[in-house]
C-alpha cells in the first residue's frame, strides 16, 4: 500500500539551514547536507530544502548545496525559493534536484507551470500555494511568503495548476502555520478530495496527533513540517511509529 | 567492471550515477553502441513520455543494440516500460523484450491519485536483484503508467490493480521504481545487481515460455 510521507523543510540561508541548532546530538546541523542525511536515516520520506537567500552569490552557493545533497543521499528530495523562470528550473534539476517547488512565480505567471512539465515533465513539478482563510470563510491566495494578497481563491487556483500540469500541490495555511494547533484539515480534506494529484500539508504540525489528524481527517498524502523536528519537539521515527499504530500507512 | 549507463536524452541519469559512485563503482555515461556492447553492466535509466524516449533510442541506433546485449542489464522506470512490447503512452512499439502491453492507471475510488508518487510496498519478490529483500521493504515510484503482472514479473507492488515493479528474462532485468531513490533497499538491490555474475539467470524462476 502507498505509504504516507514524512518530509521535513529545511530553510537555507547562504549555504547555512536556518534554525535546526538543537537537532539531535549533530554537529553539522547547520550543513544542509548534514541535516538531510540525518533525516534520511531517522526515516524521512523526502525532503525539500527552501533556499531563502536574496543575493545571486547565495543562489550559487544553494545550486552547489543541491549537488552535493544529490551526491549523497539516497531519498527524493524537492527544491524551492527563488525559482521565477524556467532556467531557475533547469539549473536545479541540472544540479541533482528531483523536484522544483513554484510559488510567486507561477500565481504571478501561470504559463510557467505549462512550460515546466512540457520540457521536464509533471512529476517535478510542485506547485506550492500560501493561502489564509479570510474573515468571509474564503481561502485567498498570497505572493512572497504572504506578504501580498492576490484575490486568487485558493481551490480553484489549485485546480488551475492541476491542469497546467503540476504533479502535486503544496498547500501552506497561514493562518495554521507557526502556530503548532493542528493542520487546516477542513481546507486540506477539499483539496484532496477534488484534486487527481497528492497533496502535501503544511503548517501547523506541533504534536504527533496533528499527524494522524492530517492524514485521517484532512486526507493529504504528505505532511510537511520544519521546526517540529528541528528542534527534536517531534523525532520521525517514534511519529512514524504512532501513526503505524494509529493505523496510519507509513515506510517503518 | 566497466558499467554503462545509456545516454539517450531521457531525464535525469545523474541520480543513478550518484548511486552507483555511492557503491563504488564510477560509470561511464555513453550513448556510444560499442561501448555499451563490451561494457560488464549496462544501466538503462529514464523519465518522461515513452514515444519521446523511444524515438531518441531510435535516432542514436540504439534500440537494436539494447535487444542484443548480453550481459546483466537494468533498466530504470520507463526503461522498463521500453523493454515491454507495447506501451498504452503514444502507442508506443517497446523494445520487446518483454511481451507484455504496459498500460495507463485509471482511478477507481476518490483518492486514487495519478502519478502513483511515492513509497511503496514489495511482495512476490524472486531473482537474484531481489537478493536479501523482504516482504513489505518499500521502494520509491514516480509513474503513470504501468507493466501489468506477467510470466516475467519478480517483484509486486499494488497501487489501484497489482502491477511488477520488477522484471526478469535472462540478463534483462527491470524495476519501475527507483532503486537510486529508494534509500538502503534500493541500494542493497542495486548492490545486487552489480553482484550478478553474467550466467546468474539460472538462478532465477524462469517462466517456460521464453
Amino acid at each position: 500500500m502507498l505509504a504516507k510521507r514524512i518530509i521535513p523543510c529545511l530553510d537555507v540561508k547562504d549555504g547555512q539551514t536556518v534554525k535546526g541548532t538543537n537537532f539531535v546530538n549533530l554537529r553539522l546541523a547547520g550543513d544542509p547536507v548534514e541535516l538531510g542525511r540525518a533525516y534520511s536515516e531517522q526515516g524521512a520520506d523526502e525532503l525539500v530544502f527552501l533556499d531563502i537567500t536574496a543575493s545571486h552569490e547565495g543562489r550559487k552557493t544553494f545550486t552547489n548545496i543541491v549537488e552535493r545533497i544529490a551526491t549523497e543521499l539516497s531519498i527524493p528530495f524537492t527544491v524551492g525559493g527563488g525559482i521565477n523562470a524556467l532556467a531557475d528550473v533547469e539549473r536545479l534539476l541540472t544540479a541533482g534536484a528531483d523536484k522544483v517547488s513554484i510559488n510567486s512565480a507561477a500565481l504571478r505567471r501561470p504559463e510557467l507551470i505549462d512550460e515546466v512539465t512540457a520540457h521536464y515533465g509533471s512529476q517535478v513539478c510542485v506547485v506550492a500555494i500560501d493561502a489564509r482563510q479570510e474573515a468571509d470563510g474564503t481561502w485567498r491566495c498570497y505572493l512572497s511568503g504572504g506578504r501580498t494578497p492576490t484575490g486568487r481563491d485558493l481551490f480553484e487556483w489549485a485546480h488551475e495548476a492541476q491542469e497546467r500540469g503540476a504533479g502535486e500541490i503544496l498547500f501552506t495555511s497561514m493562518n495554521h502555520d507557526g502556530v503548532k494547533a493542528g493542520f487546516a484539515n477542513e481546507a486540506l480534506r477539499r483539496l484532496a478530495d477534488t484534486l487527481s494529484v497528492p497533496v502535501i500539508a503544511s503548517g501547523g504540525a506541533g504534536r504527533k496527533e496533528d499527524f494522524r489528524d492530517v492524514f485521517a481527517t484532512g486526507h493529504a498524502d504528505a505532511a510537511l513540517a520544519a521546526s517540529v523536528f528541528h528542534f527534536g519537539e517531534i523525532r520521525i521515527p517514534e511519529l512514524k511509529q504512532y501513526l503505524r499504530d494509529e493505523h496510519i500507512n507509513v515506510r517503518l | 567492471m566497466e558499467v554503462a549507463v545509456i545516454d539517450y536524452g531521457a531525464g535525469n541519469v545523474f541520480s543513478v550515477i550518484h548511486a552507483l559512485r555511492r557503491l563504488g563503482v564510477n560509470p561511464v555515461l555513453t550513448d556510444n553502441p560499442e561501448r555499451i556492447g563490451r561494457a560488464d553492466k549496462v544501466v538503462f535509466p529514464g523519465q518522461g513520455e515513452a514515444s519521446h524516449a523511444m524515438e531518441r533510442l531510435r535516432q542514436r541506433g540504439l534500440d537494436g543494440v539494447i535487444r542484443r546485449l548480453r550481459q546483466p542489464m537494468l533498466g530504470i522506470c520507463i526503461g522498463q516500460q521500453l523493454l515491454c512490447r507495447h506501451s498504452e503512452e503514444g502507442d508506443t512499439e517497446g523494445l520487446g523484450v518483454f511481451d507484455v502491453t504496459v498500460r495507463k492507471f485509471r482511478p477507481e475510488r476518490q483518492g486514487d491519485k495519478v502519478p502513483h508518487m511515492g513509497w511503496n510496498t514489495l511482495t512476490a519478490t524472486h531473482s537474484p536483484l531481489m537478493q536479501g529483500i523482504e516482504e513489505g521493504d518499500f521502494v520509491y515510484f514516480v509513474h503513470s503508467f504501468y507493466v501489468p503482472t506477467c510470466p516475467w514479473t519478480v517483484a509486486e507492488t499494488r497501487y489501484i490493480v497489482p502491477f511488477s515493479a520488477a522484471l526478469q528474462r535472462d540478463n534483462f532485468y527491470a524495476t519501475q521504481f527507483h532503486p537510486e531513490k529508494s534509500g538502503s533497499v534500493g541500494e542493497r538491490i542495486l548492490r545486487n545487481f552489480l553482484d550478478i555474475k553474467p550466467g546468474a539467470e539460472d538462478y532465477g524462476q524462469m517462466p517456460e515460455t521464453v
